[in-house]
């Protein structure tokens, strides 16, 4: 049994169900497998196989109409063309970047993401990361673990919470569901006080703050920047040095996002000369580098692109992909899927 | 006024240390070698007392100040201060509440996401250099998570607000029920930590509370709950809590204070499920100068007899 190629083991298990291919296994499928045992579909698991992708792809994956991806797999267009099938791309995370949505909308292919889900634990962490960076509260655990508090008396002082703060919600055009996801921060960071104003590529009516239609004016007159937009061609290091110079001083950048929405470079430079107060960050542009400089710094906080890592989120996550992927083999509506707008 | 003394009970903030010089003469009482020569000396001119969460004005040095009018504490908590021989005295109290709600509840809300999530953890990790080694450590969700406050006073409201946002479901302790609020009161400590996840200390220190979170508290708030403590370290049997934590009977503690600070129980050094603060619930900039404009505003109010500002007694 074991000697045996994987699709042919699972298909005496499952006989003919629809296949599901999975390039390579996202965490929530690491971590919960259990939960994508369904009657519906079963797995397709090239990365059990010793063949190279494409090889694997061509010689097994004709007929394959759904995939589920994540950020270590991605849906390019050469991905698209090695699976003629191909009708439906789920990911299992809130991102899509990932995704190449052009050429998806190009062929009719259908994709859903798991966004609604990781709203709140995202939010959380944005809130969690800006609290701490504003009243250093890393820094002061480290200080006090070292042992450092009896000697050196009173810990230097952080800045209050409650200021103007400046949401960046840019929406990219599939996707206006991660509304919830913004919101999800704003809703929170209103009970501390904060006045929340956005930045988007239109203004939303439903939307109670006010509305700046450039970044850079939004960054003028706000003290804290937190970032939670999707990447796109047009969002990408949309948060430049200009941006960050406006931010000023006191500034600072929550990032729950994805890396390369901000200059990289450019920040680590605003943050090493004090152009900008300080920053927060879950995500960067090469993951799992970090740049050196920022791991000497005191004003920052680094996370490891965990914003969205609780087993509630997970399991909640796993449930609507699972149920997409059902729906998609029954015909029926899909549960999230990216809408254009 | 500069002929009137005023003794300050230890280094609490240059700015307040500046301007009580000015206006004042200013006795800075941890620079005396001699303390009670030093008082035997200054009895007849001291008027004024400022004191602070470490150290205020307690029955020997009240008694040893005969001259002594007003205490003004540069905190909102007032157990540091003799209440009682101050009432018995006619000394009038003055402390400095509201102005310091909001970055106590701020704190709280932040020692919740830091300890659930794991922030500090995960800092350490990235600035390690573990990261690149891969790992889908998961962290524990906050919103939702049942909240229990022991204190439902200024600062208690304040974190209920906050948590509040977060969907979280609020319930209490306090010595008499609100029922104006919406929150769920339960009559016993115990019994709010058995029915939350999160339980945070807000109510002041008084020979009441004094370890009102015990042994009996941490086993009903159980492995998986949380303590967070903004209030005073004497509120936790602090021994009982380090073993609990060490012998992971409780899931975790998010601590900005401890029965005697400076010194914090080095067992907690190396847990991953704490995060340990030097006292900075009130610590921010803005806020501190506002707690010193109240203490030099009651004391300036006080000696031009006009109506204190934030009296207490």
């Amino acid at each position: 049994m074991e000697s045996q190629l994987p699709q042919e083991r699972s298909k005496l298990r499952t006989k003919d169900l629809p296949q599901v291919l999975v390039m390579k296994p996202p965490p929530l499928l690491t971590l919960f497998e259990d939960k994508f045992i369904s009657t519906k579909f079963q797995l397709l698991k090239a990365w059990e196989s010793t063949l190279p992708l494409d090889q694997f792809l061509t010689t097994y994956a004709g007929s394959v109409r759904a995939v589920l991806c994540s950020g270590a797999s991605p849906v390019t267009p050469h991905i698209i063309r090695l699976l003629p099938s191909v009708q439906f791309v789920v990911t299992a995370s809130a991102g899509i970047n990932h995704i190449d949505l052009n050429e998806c909308r190009r062929l009719g292919i259908a994709v859903a993401n798991a966004a609604a889900v990781f709203s709140d634990d995202a939010a959380d962490a944005a809130v969690g990361l800006l609290i701490d960076v504003l009243r250093k509260i890393s820094v002061a655990d480290r200080f006090v673990r070292r042992g450092l508090w009896p000697a050196m008396g009173d810990y230097p002082f952080g800045s209050k919470v409650i200021i103007s703060l400046f949401v960046c919600f840019t929406q990219e055009s599939w996707d206006c569901r991660t509304w919830k996801h913004r919101s999800a921060v704003a809703k929170r960071l209103e009970a501390f006080g904060c006045t929340v104003l956005y930045n988007s590529r239109k203004p939303k009516p439903w939307v109670p703050y006010p509305f700046y239609s450039n970044v850079h004016e939004l960054a003028c007159g706000s003290d804290v920047l937190v970032v939670c937009c999707g990447l796109t061609a047009e969002t990408r290091h949309m948060i430049n040095r200009e941006v960050m110079v406006a931010l000023g001083k006191q500034g600072i950048i929550v990032n729950v996002a994805r890396g390369a929405i901000i200059d990289e470079k450019e920040m680590v430079v605003c943050l090493v000369h004090g152009e900008i107060g300080g920053a927060a960050l879950d995500v960067f542009e090469n993951e799992p580098d970090v740049p050196k400089q920022l791991l000497q710094l005191d004003n920052v906080v680094l996370t490891p692109h965990r914003a969205v890592f609780t087993p509630e989120g997970f399991m909640a996550a796993c449930d609507l992909v699972v149920a997409n992927l059902e729906a998609f083999f029954e015909d029926k509506p899909l549960l999230s899927p990216l809408i254009d707008e | 006024m500069e002929s009137i003394g005023v003794l300050m009970a230890c280094p609490m903030n240059p700015y307040l240390e500046q301007e009580l010089d000015k206006r004042f003469t200013l006795h800075r009482f941890w620079k005396v070698p001699e303390k009670s020569t030093f008082l035997s000396t200054h009895s007849n001119s001291i008027r004024a007392v400022v004191g602070n969460a470490f150290a205020g004005a307690d029955a020997q040095l009240i008694e040893a100040l005969p001259k002594l009018e007003i205490v003004a504490s540069f905190s909102v908590g007032l157990d540091k201060i003799d209440l009682a021989k101050c009432k018995e005295k006619g000394i009038r109290v003055t402390n400095t509440p509201d102005v310091l709600t909001e970055d106590v509840a701020d704190l709280a809300i932040g020692l919740i996401l830091a300890v659930l999530r794991n922030l500090c953890e995960c800092d350490r990790y990235v600035r390690s250099g573990k990261w690149k080694k891969g790992s889908y450590m998961l962290t524990t969700k906050f919103t939702g998570k049942r909240v229990g406050i022991i204190g439902l006073g200024r600062i208690g409201m304040a974190i209920a607000k906050r948590a509040e946002a977060f969907s979280c479901p609020i319930s209490y302790h306090s010595r008499t029920e609100k029922p104006e609020t919406k929150y769920k009161y339960y009559p016993s400590v115990v019994e709010l930590a058995a029915n939350c996840d999160i339980l945070v200390i807000a109510c002041s220190l008084t020979e009441e509370t004094r370890h009102i979170v015990n042994r009996k508290v941490i086993d009903a708030l159980g492995a998986e709950g949380v303590l967070i403590n903004i209030g005073r370290g004497p509120h936790v049997d602090e021994p009982e809590l380090v073993s609990a934590l060490v012998e992971r009977r409780i899931g975790g503690a998010g601590l900005d204070v401890f029965e005697h600070e400076p010194e914090v129980p080095e067992e907690l050094f190396g847990l991953d499920n704490v995060v340990l603060l030097p006292h900075v619930g009130s610590g921010t900039v803005e806020t501190r100068k506002d707690m010193a404009d109240l203490v030099l505003g009651n004391l300036e109010a006080h000696f031009l007899k006009k109506p204190l500002l934030t009296p207490v007694i």
